[in-house]
């Protein structure tokens, strides 16, 4: 059994990587002398990010106290392509086997994982700062903080990433969430923040606690925290009274679960999604996922691989039951915040049943699902960013409403982002969902691909109610579902399959008001049809980039190879 | 006399047990925040226990990871918490109740 398969060179076998260079974190050597080898380009997205925070703070502090529109998150956005344009560096760097390393004090690993993380942050970084900066400015809330929050954000993330242990995960999860909660809780004159942030705080801390307190039981088991320490000890030992390594291993998977937000771990996402600020909702929606699946794939990959068959029957239940509870309540929200909230628990579901299969295929399947996520889910909140309003006074569904007619670039793009996250073929997130099923049919779960076919076609309807919503003409007054209306009817945006009459037209528009709301409560069909104002929406330039940029990648992805090469390449590094 | 090693595991679990329960039963904020440090603590115990059992001195040199961490928590957390009662009376978490669905 080897980790790094197909890496003939030296310093990639496990037992060099673990007698070489792990033995040292001790950090002594014979001599007295302190001595660590550090190989600095492994962690430079942690530095470059890190940096970048402290010089912001700095010029904030230097700089005289004025406005200065676009500065902070072009600096934010600046590091996010230096992340990135590392982590490139880093993977053609890694192309030659020998470069592998487990390096600062054994707690980081220098692989291809690490490198696609890197970019993956990267990136999240920069479309993150793009879509927060019109929105700050617009609730009157800009200056450097939640840019300084969003790289520690992003540092602890690679952190996550690269952790060769169960402190150095530790570590990162606590720098990720700790930032995480104050940016949930930034928008300070709108109570709901607040709560969010409180609500996110008490349970992440909660589950960090409980992730912590596994990290001790396995390290109480096996004697160590390391991941190829432990690896190495389970390995060479059968373990007879498994009690305590179980528990540790169950407690680990629910404390990364809180930060995935997987069923049934997932309480807080939806409160914590509607109250927090909407562009930050898109970067934790994609960086927390990604970290926290990060660090679950290398521990439950590396350190424990040989309990396969003690952790898959969790995570099959944990998959299972975040994709069909999250695609069925993702039906019957009105709140648009909180309906994207339960997508994004089903699509989480996917990244587990990928994470599941316990193969190479799953493994880069699920690199890949979240690597296209990120994309698909910060341009969706860009959009609910700009419908909303100033000082977020509309998140419910009708606050999309008649989008066709106010902005018809805007929809469109939107409605490539829903499309992918439903699934649709030639988007990235089809490719995604088409990855994970077939890697876990290559291990004869066909039940399981069923469930995820089934939760998939669930959850479309709840994407295609908002994709129908968009066209639904806003109308100044509410019908009633499926009665034709006077007035309305007469724009463009409504698809011409009606029977052609101008109150054939409005006929359209009713069956389709009908069918988007259809399964919504009373009340909340109410919601769902009071219609927004009918003036035409401006995009600012930095959110219409950042928004073309997700839409493109989301086609790009899916209709071509490189980044699928990129991921599957992630999997050829290591085998079971 | 000496205490056995699974003792201390024992009071740990404990520890932990209770700060649990508390986060889920109580109601004021600020005794649920105890409580996740009493969580912590029996991390803590927990981590210089095992090492102390297994001769190694990982466990206590994380023990170290957790209390900055915990320390961590403590300022953000505070934070947030006087941010959001300056607009109320008391830190009773059933009153934080807008987001629901």
């Amino acid at each position: 059994m080897t980790i790094f398969a197909g890496t003939a060179g030296p310093g990639c076998t496990i037992s060099n990587l673990v007698t070489s260079e792990a033995k040292v974190s001790g950090l002594c050597t014979a001599k007295g002398s302190l001595s660590i080898p550090v190989e600095y380009r492994s962690i430079a997205p942690v530095l470059i990010l890190g940096v970048a925070a402290l010089v912001l703070l700095v010029l904030s502090a230097t700089l005289p106290k004025r406005r200065y529109p676009g500065l902070w998150a072009g600096l934010t956005a600046l590091a996010g392509i230096a992340t990135t344009v590392d982590g490139i560096v880093q993977w053609a760097n890694l192309d030659n086997p020998a470069n592998t390393a487990l390096t600062v004090g054994g707690q980081v690993l220098y692989d291809h994982f690490s490198a696609f993380f890197a970019i993956l942050f990267g990136c999240a970084t920069t479309l993150g700062a793009a879509i927060s900066d019109s929105y700050l400015s617009r609730e009157a809330l800009d200056g450097p903080e939640p840019y300084v929050l969003m790289l520690a954000c992003s540092a602890g993330a690679v952190l996550m990433a690269e952790a060769a242990g169960l402190i150095t995960l530790f570590l990162g999860l606590e720098v990720l969430s700790i930032s995480l909660y104050t940016m949930t809780a930034y928008h300070r004159r709108r109570a709901a923040s607040g709560e969010a942030g409180l609500k996110y705080f008490i349970l992440g801390s909660f589950s960090s606690a409980v992730f912590i307190y596994g990290a001790a039981l396995v390290y109480g088991a096996t004697g160590s925290t390391q991941y190829f320490e432990i690896f190495q000890f389970l390995t060479g030992t059968v373990v007879v009274h498994d009690g305590v390594l179980l528990a540790g291993m169950a407690l680990l998977v629910a404390g990364l679960g809180f930060k995935v937000a997987a069923v049934p771990f997932h309480f807080w996402a939806p409160d914590v999604y509607q109250g927090a600020p909407t562009p930050f909702v898109g970067y934790m929606a994609a960086v927390a996922k990604a970290a926290g699946f990060a660090g679950l794939l290398r521990a439950l990959m590396l350190a424990l691989p040989t309990q396969v068959s003690s952790w898959r029957p969790a995570i099959w239940v944990l998959a299972v039951a975040s994709v069909l509870v999250g695609s069925v309540m993702a039906l019957v929200q009105a709140d648009l915040k909180r309906l994207l909230a339960y997508s994004s628990i089903s699509q989480a579901g996917y990244v587990l049943i990928g994470l599941q299969a316990g193969t190479q295929a799953g493994w880069s399947a699920a690199s890949f699902y979240l690597f296209t996520y990120l994309f698909m889910v910060v341009g969706t909140f860009a959009v609910v960013g700009l419908t909303q309003g100033r000082g977020e006074v509309r998140n419910d569904l009708g606050s999309i409403r008649g989008l066709g007619q106010r902005n018809p670039w805007l929809a469109g793009g939107m409605l490539v982002l829903l499309l992918a996250q439903a699934g649709v073929p030639l988007t990235s997130g089809f490719l995604g969902k088409w990855l994970v099923i077939s890697a876990v049919i290559g291990k004869g779960q066909y039940e399981l691909a069923l469930i995820g076919m089934v939760g998939a076609a669930i959850a479309a309807f709840a994407y295609l109610r908002v994709a129908l919503l968009m066209y639904v003409p806003a109308a100044p007054t509410p019908a009633r579902p499926g009665q034709p209306r006077g007035e309305g009817g007469g724009e463009p945006a409504v698809a011409p399959t009606g029977p052609g009459a101008p109150s054939g037209l409005a006929e359209v528009a009713g069956d389709l008001e009908a069918l988007a709301t259809a399964g919504l409560g009373a009340t909340a069909t109410a919601v769902a049809l009071r219609a927004p104002s009918t003036a035409r929406l401006r995009v600012p330039r930095a959110t219409a980039a950042a928004i073309a940029v997700c839409v493109a990648f989301t086609v790009f992805a899916g209709v071509s190879t490189p980044v699928l090469s990129l991921a599957h390449s992630i999997g050829l590094t290591w085998s079971l | 006399m000496t205490v056995p090693g699974p003792w201390y595991l024992v009071l740990a679990a404990c520890l932990f047990g209770i700060g649990g329960a508390g986060v889920l039963v109580r109601r004021n904020i600020l005794v649920m925040y105890m409580c996740i440090e009493l969580m912590l603590n029996g991390v803590n115990l927990t981590f210089v226990t095992f090492s102390r059992m297994l001769d190694d001195l990982g466990g206590q040199a994380s023990v170290f990871f957790v209390l900055v961490v915990a320390a961590a928590e403590v300022v953000v957390g505070l934070g947030i918490i006087v941010a959001i009662y300056r607009r109320r009376t008391g830190a009773t978490a059933d009153d934080v109740s807008s987001l629901k669905g």
